[in-house]
């Protein structure tokens, strides 16, 4: 088990009102997993993974839980033996890649600092390092002497990505990384990333609004809904038989290429207001086979193995 | 390279319009300098005198226009600027480089401390937002930069120097010996300290704002947050990627106070009898000394735009993005 989130609950505070953002997520990935989280804009997807990785800031904040990376609770540990581990262990991709680049400072640069704060390799080696993670990505070794704004957006993801991937972490959490870019780039750094995967094994944590995509590359998905996990279990499963009305509503939401076009309905209603506190199923006023029981919370569990599910009645 | 090209043609236009409106100024003012010099001598003024007098200035009804603008582009940029009427004989050129000194020593020292300073304050109130620190760092801005700053010259001078008879209350070293070397030199300072400081405090809000307000819009961009993903130290997210990003606005405002220097801090000058350009700027403006006026005009805009355009080459070093 690489790592292990309990019971996360993380949010804003703001004049005296607290909006819980994430509400008592759990889920674990092993090592060499792939888990996407899909869910809309709004939901939580950035807050957890921020919690998670322990970079919320104010007004965010952690409310309870605990997160185990290789059975060190992330979440307790002291800030400089966090600091020591941030990227090496772990690495994170901006939703905006196009702005997780310094400015000021050249491509190989950027790349260079966290090589030396990590490492004692001299900057020699370091520069050999940055030619192949570089190259990895499609990315000429000449481009390292360019400034960010002389890339193209796609480049500059792939620049991104290289730099998440110089110490070959165990975990690389993407935050909607190919969402500002169009769809061929997109096609084509989403296949890089898996040729990477190949040879060089990492879990990986995708967050995207996109779950047409998710269902398309991930090993496993989870589905978020108002700050909490409605269904996980691994993706092929999840789209040939899912489980909770929420994603079985987006799954017919979006056209299929393989069957005939029929009419795909959208799910009506909106998501709650998550400031206000919610009773009961927080999908139950957009379900359309809510019964009395649904005004009581449904717990998320596990109820085939591998499969779990937030819903009293499961489809 | 472009860029470089594009800056110089504009500091060529720049300083040709600075120059045609300096020339254009004086001579759409009405009256006669001619007269005005003679009146202040007093007596009878004879015609031969008043023609003499203009043909002396260069103002002659006979001299084109046209000649009369060429041959004062060429006095100007050779530095001649005639001869100043309230301190008759006394050639302008003289009287400017006699002030001047003193202007970009009080002026150039109190505007660099005041925005190393102030910018130093900025990076750190606005690394600790909201917190304590940041929270008395910009309140105390904004309380200093309220005060007028011709009025808090008035109380410094009134309070250390009448009062409590600190420190000189007018000129800018000692007047009444004969000083030399390193005596000279804390006689300098000695005066120049008031004046410096009501600058610095006048000015020192504003810089620390700046750069709170720059720091605070950085520290939110995607950049930082991979930096601390990243596992930098602190130290270096805050110089290295908030604060080296948040200094190019506060580097276009710098360059730009460099520019004004020159013009002096008239009331400060003043305030304090403070023998610069701003108090001879004073002195000409109230004695109607036209050719000092137009010289110290030309000398500030000369000195504004050769600041912008040191300010253009330094901010190619620093936003590897106007490099293009």
């Amino acid at each position: 088990m690489l790592l292990e989130v309990r019971n996360l609950s993380a949010g804003y505070k703001s004049q005296g009102k607290e909006i819980e953002a994430v509400k008592n997520v759990s889920f674990s990935l092993d090592e060499n997993d792939f888990l996407g989280i899909a869910g809309e804009s709004g939901c939580g997807k950035s807050t957890l993974l921020f919690s998670i990785l322990r970079l919320l800031k104010r007004p965010g904040e952690i409310f309870d839980g605990e997160v185990f990376f290789k059975g060190e609770d992330i979440l307790k540990m002291d800030e400089e033996t966090l600091r020591k581990k941030r990227w090496k262990e772990f690495s994170l991709v901006t939703q905006s890649a196009m702005n997780a680049l310094n400015p000021v400072y050249k491509i190989k640069d950027q790349i260079m600092d966290v090589i030396l704060e990590h490492s004692d390799y001299t900057k020699i080696e370091a520069l050999e390092i940055i030619e192949r993670v570089l190259q990895m990505v499609g990315i000429q070794k000449e481009r390292m002497d360019s400034y960010p704004h002389q890339l193209s957006g796609g480049m500059k993801q792939r620049v991104a990505i290289a730099m998440a991937l110089v110490f070959s972490p165990s975990l690389v959490v993407m935050d909607e990384p190919t969402t500002a870019l169009d769809v061929v780039v997109q096609r084509s750094i989403m296949e890089q990333i898996d040729e990477i995967r190949n040879t060089n094994k990492f879990s990986m944590i995708f967050v995207t609004h996109d779950i047409s995509l998710l269902f398309e590359i991930s090993k496993r998905i989870a589905i978020m809904y108002a700050g909490e996990l409605v269904e996980l279990g691994q993706t092929k499963q999840v789209y040939l038989n899912p489980l909770h009305p929420y994603t079985s509503g987006l799954i017919n939401s979006f056209p299929k290429l393989t069957k005939e076009t029929k009419e795909y309905k959208g799910i009506p209603g909106k998501i709650p207001d998550l400031s206000k506190p919610i009773i009961g199923c927080s999908f139950k006023e957009r379900c359309q086979n809510r019964k009395e029981l649904c005004n009581t919370r449904p717990e998320f569990k596990e109820v085939i193995p591998g499969r779990w599910v937030a819903c009293h009645f499961p489809l | 390279m472009k860029y470089l090209r594009e800056k110089i043609v504009f500091f060529i236009i720049a300083l040709l319009s600075a120059l045609i409106i300096n020339f254009v100024l004086p001579r759409l003012m009405p009256g006669d300098p001619a007269e005005r010099i003679l009146l202040k001598m007093g007596g009878d003024i004879q015609p031969e005198a008043v023609e003499a007098m203009r043909i002396a200035l260069g103002v002659d009804k006979e001299t084109p226009i046209l000649k009369q603008f060429f041959s004062y582009l060429k006095n100007t940029l050779t530095f001649n600027f005639g001869i100043s009427y309230s301190y008759y004989p006394v050639p302008v050129k003289d009287l400017i480089l006699d002030a001047l000194p003193w202007t970009i020593g009080l002026v150039g020292i109190s505007t660099l401390i005041s925005f190393v300073l102030g910018t130093a304050l900025g990076i750190r109130a606005g690394w600790n937002r909201n917190k304590p620190i940041d929270s008395f760092v910009t309140i105390s801005s904004l309380i200093i930069r309220g005060f007028p700053y011709f009025w808090l010259a008035l109380i410094l001078l009134y309070v250390f120097g009448f009062l409590l008879n600190l420190f000189p209350l007018s000129n800018a070293y000692s007047t009444h010996e004969f000083l030399k070397g390193w005596k000279f030199f804390g006689s300098v300072i000695y005066h120049g300290f008031l004046p410096g400081l009501t600058l610095v405090l006048a000015s020192l809000g504003t810089w620390i704002l700046t750069m709170r307000n720059n720091m605070v819009s950085v520290l939110s961009e995607d950049f930082i947050l991979v930096a601390e993903a990243k596992g930098l130290k602190d130290k270096d997210i805050m110089n290295k990627y908030a604060a080296r990003n948040a200094l190019l606005p506060s580097v276009t405002s710098f360059g730009l106070s460099l520019g004004y220097i020159v013009g002096g801090a008239l009331l400060t000058e003043i305030v304090f009898s403070y023998p610069g350009i701003g108090y001879l700027m004073y002195k000409g403006v109230t004695s109607q000394d036209y050719p000092l006026m137009q010289a110290i005009f030309f000398i500030i805009s000369l000195s504004v735009l050769i600041a912008n355009f040191m300010l253009d080459f330094v901010y190619m070093f620093l936003d590897p993005r106007t490099r293009g």
